[in-house]
Order: structure tokens, then sequence, then C-alpha cells
């Protein structure tokens, strides 16, 4: 045997070697990963052709599950409640988030301490603030309402006791909670857009709105893009402080997407019909994400620097 | 865009009079955003401690007393005895603790893998990773719940601990992290005859404490928050968290809202201390992958 193909052997054999040694060291994760998260995907899909209640044996149902989605007035109520929440709350989120890190950006003294209080409710738990918002909602005693009466305001809104009302009361609830979040990410794309920039537009006469409107904005948009993908995924996971609020109500007024999946998988024991929302869920999730990047071109600049 | 900073810097000699009084009004100006910002934010916060410390029909009060004129600690008392809360305290502590040493070990050691072993089907391996990392937990945990059930784990706090422990997020986080970390380190070491195990353990881990701590710490407020996992998997008493905790107090005692915001202070307090001690770690996560676990 000539000593090239030792060689030869010899690395081949190493090389077996290391990727024996990497999957070692991936197996703990790799198992739970593939019977936790990549099994579950492709059973979801599977699961929303059957009709299933564990009582009784699966039975397979075809697109049935689907068809009947297509007149459940509840999950329609569900995914038009849901569009309404992301709707909203997903540019009331950026606006504030930007505003807010645009404010945090400032060189002055103590803001670090702003920095710390601005991210508070974002770190707490999303049931204990929304019982305390609840309170705060409280139609008749509630601090809220209390201040809008002595403002003037002699019938202010029901909040989450009021159909009409209860959604908004969530979404500026959730606005709170989750803008410091947000703004951490823009805070630092701010901090990545090269100060020069600035300085030649100051020595080219331009003013506090043109900078902002012509270098803040366009160096920023690949972090408002990020953050718009996040944050449109994430309305569409809303679940926990509607269960807290308002569980749905009043009447259905707040009933959205998880919260009927929740309820008809956990509460009504149909894992199949639930699945098919859950399909759904998925669906949308990815359509909306996709258009998102297709769209992309249009308003991300990336610029080399 | 620090505007004030642009403004001294660009300012003329000539003019420092008006542009210092300028300077001075945006100050002013900032300084009032700032805490109307700040006020936002945490007078939900003092209005909850403030409540918690005051007999139940004293809390509407308005004007707000934000100081109450009797302070009620017996408040603090009664949670732990109207319901079992001491030990929905302990399960979430456990729960959390366990959860967060398990995903710090098996992220770490499938990030050493992805980020330090060349092997044929590393990058296809990542990839389907990453991508399931935008997949929502509300899609795939029906079937989780069936398999759990299988299992004869439902009603069980380790149904939680074996869903949370494999966090694909913790993956990419370290690997992020360890990808920075030069390969030259781990070459010099394999020569010195170090395993592979030895240098993941005596020169990567090390060195990636930064980014242990970022995983960690966001693991530990997922898990101590957690809110829809407990709900589904948590039915009898003797296995529920602080937050189903929280939500049956609210929902057995509703007009006792002293108790409820007694209890929703002791619900915040871990997490709040944890916060203020690695801030900078919590920060610095969100900032460099804008992800949430």
């Amino acid at each position: 045997m000539s000593t090239a193909n030792i060689a030869k052997r010899k690395s081949r054999s190493l090389r077996q070697a290391r990727r024996l040694t990497a999957y070692a060291f991936l197996l703990p994760n790799i198992l739970g990963f593939v019977t936790l998260t990549l099994i579950p995907i492709v059973a979801a899909f599977g699961l929303s052709f059957l009709d299933w209640d564990f009582a009784n044996p699966a039975k397979f149902v075809g697109l049935r599950n689907f068809m009947r989605l297509a007149r459940d007035s509840g999950f329609k109520i569900s995914l038009k409640n849901t569009i309404y929440y992301s709707a909203v709350s997903v540019p009331l989120t950026i606006v504030f988030a930007l505003f807010l890190a645009a404010l945090l950006n400032q060189r002055v003294r103590g803001i670090k301490f702003f920095r710390t209080i601005y991210f508070f409710p974002e770190i707490s738990s999303i049931i204990a603030v929304a019982v305390v918002w609840n309170m705060l909602y409280h139609p008749t005693m509630g601090p809220i309402n209390s201040f809008l009466r002595s403002i003037g305001i002699d019938n202010p809104p029901g909040w989450t006791a009021s159909v009409k009302w209860a959604m908004p009361a969530v979404i500026l609830m959730s606005v709170w909670k989750q803008v410091g979040y947000y703004t951490v990410i823009f805070l630092a794309g701010l901090q990545g857009i090269p100060e020069q920039l600035y300085e030649a537009a100051t020595i080219d006469g331009a003013n506090s709105w043109q900078k902002f409107r012509y270098i803040t904005l366009p160096m920023l948009s690949p972090t408002t893009f990020l953050v718009s993908i996040l944050l449109v995924i994430n309305s569409f996971k809303v679940f926990d402080q509607i269960v807290i609020m308002t569980d749905g109500g009043p009447g259905r007024a707040t009933n959205v997407l998880v919260y009927y999946i929740y309820y008809q998988a956990f509460l009504l024991f149909r894992f199949g019909y639930a699945s098919a929302i859950a399909t759904v869920l998925f669906a949308l999730v990815l359509i909306v994400t996709i258009v998102q990047f297709r769209m992309e071109k249009k308003w991300v600049h990336y610029t080399m620097m | 865009m620090s505007t004030h900073n642009m403004t001294v810097r660009g300012a003329l000699p000539s003019e420092p009079k008006a542009i210092r009084i300028k300077d001075l009004i945006k100050r002013a100006l900032v300084y009032a955003l700032l805490v109307l910002g700040a006020a936002a934010f945490i007078m939900p916060f003092l209005w909850m401690l403030s409540s918690s410390l005051k007999p139940g029909y004293e809390v509407f009060s308005y004007p707000i007393d934000w100081i109450p004129k009797n302070i009620r600690w017996k408040n603090y008392v009664e949670i732990w005895q109207k319901i079992d809360f001491l030990t929905y305290y302990k399960n979430t502590i456990w729960l959390t603790l366990v959860v967060t040493f398990n995903s710090l070990v098996t992220s770490s050691l499938a990030a050493y893998a992805f980020a330090k072993i060349p092997f044929p089907e590393r990058n296809t391996m990542f990839l389907v990773y990453i991508m399931t990392m935008a997949v929502p937990f509300q899609v795939i945990m029906i079937p989780q719940f069936i398999l759990m059930k299988n299992l004869g784990l439902s009603d069980s706090l380790w149904a939680l601990v074996v869903l949370q422990s494999f966090s694909p997020f913790g993956v990419f986080l370290l690997r992020q992290f360890f990808m920075t970390i030069p390969d030259e380190l781990c070459e010099c070491a394999r020569i010195d005859g170090l395993s592979e195990f030895g240098i993941y353990s005596r020169i990567i881990l090390p060195l990636a404490k930064p980014a242990l701590s970022t995983l960690a710490i966001f693991q530990f407020k997922f898990v101590w928050n957690d809110f829809l996992g407990p709900l589904i998997y948590l039915t009898s008493d003797k296995n529920k968290t602080i937050q189903l905790g929280i939500r049956k107090f609210y929902t057995q005692y509703g007009v006792e809202y002293g108790l409820i915001m007694a209890a929703s202070v002791c619900a915040l307090i871990p997490v709040i201390l944890v916060y203020a001690a690695f801030q900078k770690y919590f920060i610095q996560g969100i900032a460099t992958t804008g992800l949430k676990g």
C-alpha cells in the first residue's frame, strides 16, 4: 500500500470520526428537536384531516374540517379579530418603539435609568400585568375612568366590559407591554447609523425632520423590517392577555385564533378540528411573512458602510 | 439621532448664546418626554404595589392614595393561606431551574457541533433548526399534547421539562456566539491532545459566559412567565405554577383586589431581581438576535 493511500484512508477515517463526534454532541438536542418539533409540525397537518376526540377512535374525514371552518361563524369572527388586533397593534408598536428609541438615544444624564424603566413591562409576567390593567380598566371604579370623569368625560368607555372597546383595551395594554422589547432592537439599529451622515447633513443645512426622514428612516429600514416580521408573527399568537382580561368576550368581541384553537382542542377535545384551525394559523403566518419578504425590496435599503 | 451633540459641534462661534438657549430647550423637552414615558411605564406597577397593601375596598379610591392610609401587610400573609401559593411557588422555581439548566446543556452541546466540528450535513441541519424557529408553538401544541398524554406525562411538571429543554432558539443563539471564537484556539488544543469534549468544556464554555448568561436569563424569564404551557398541562392543584395561581386567585377571589395585587407582586419579584442583576445580558441578547425564546 502506498503512503498516499494510507494518508487518504487516514483522512477518511478521521472525517468519519469527526462526524461521529459531531453527532454525539448533537444527540441530546436533536432527539428532543425531532420528536417535539419536527414530527409535531408534520402531525399537526395530518391531524387536521381527522375527526378525533380521544374517547372515540380517530376517523379520517378528508377536507371536511376545512369545509366546516368555512361555515363556522366562531372561526370567522376569531380570524377577523386576529386581523383587527394585528392591523392595529403592529403599526402602533412600531411607531411608539421608534419614537422611544430615538428618545433613549439622546445623550443626556440618567438615560440608563430611563432605559431600565422602559423595559420593565417587557420582563414582567403578562398574567400579573393583565390582571392589573383589568383593574385599571374597571368601567365604574377603575382609575382610568375616574381620571377621565375628573377631566369632564361623563361617559368614559366601558373598556373590557364593552363589545366596542374590549379589543382597543387589549391592544393598548399589549402595546404598552411589548413596546420596550422592540425599542431595544430599534436602539441597536439607531446606534449603528454612522455619525458622519448626520454631520454632513448638518453642514448641508438639513433640519431635524429632514435628517430623520432622509437619513434615519432609510438607514433604519432593515431594522424596521426585522421588527415588523417579528411583530406580525407575534400578533397572530396573542392569547394570554385575552384569557385574563376578557376570556374572548364580551360576546365574541376578543375571540382570536389561538383562543379558538385552545377552546376547540382543550375544552371541547376536538383535536382534528382544532388542528385544522392551527393549520390555517400556520398558513396565515407563512403567507404574511412571505408577502413581507416580497415587499422588502420596495422599502428596505441595505447599504454597505 | 444625537441631534443635541450635532448642534453643539456644528455651532458657529459667532452665535453661541442663541445655540445654547436652543440646546437648553431641546434638553428640557427630551427630559420632559423621558419622564412622561417613564411615568406611563411605571405607574401601573406602582399602583399594583400600593394596592397590594390596601384592604380590598380602598383599592379604587380616587384620587389615588399612592401611600395607603392603613398599610395592610396582612395581604402578604393571606395569599399563602387562601390558596396553596407556596406549592405554586416551589413548582415554578423547580421548573424554571431544571428547564434553564437542561437547555443550557443541550443547546451548548449542539451549538458546539454546529460551530466547531465540520461535518457534511452541518449547514442543512442548521438551516432546518432556524426554519422551525418561526413555527408558532400554538401550531404544534396539539400533537405535542397527544404525544405527552401517550407518554403518561399529562398533568405533570415533567411534561413541560421535556417540552422546553431543547430550545432551537438556544442552539441558534449559542452557535452564533461560538462562531466568534477563533477556530485556531480549538486547533491548538486538538494538537495538544485535548478531546473534543475537553475543548468544549474547558475552552469554549468559559469563553462563552456572556452568551450562556443571555440564554439562561431568556429561559428563566420565559419559563417563569409562561402561561399557555402550564395551562394546557397542569390540571391538578399540586402541580400548578404561579401564573396559574394568579389566574385562580383572580377567578375565585375576584373582589379581593388587595390580595390579587399582593400575589402579582410576589410573582414579579424574582424576575425583576434577575433582571436587575443581569440587565446587560438581556439588552445585548435582544439587540444581537432580535428574537425571543
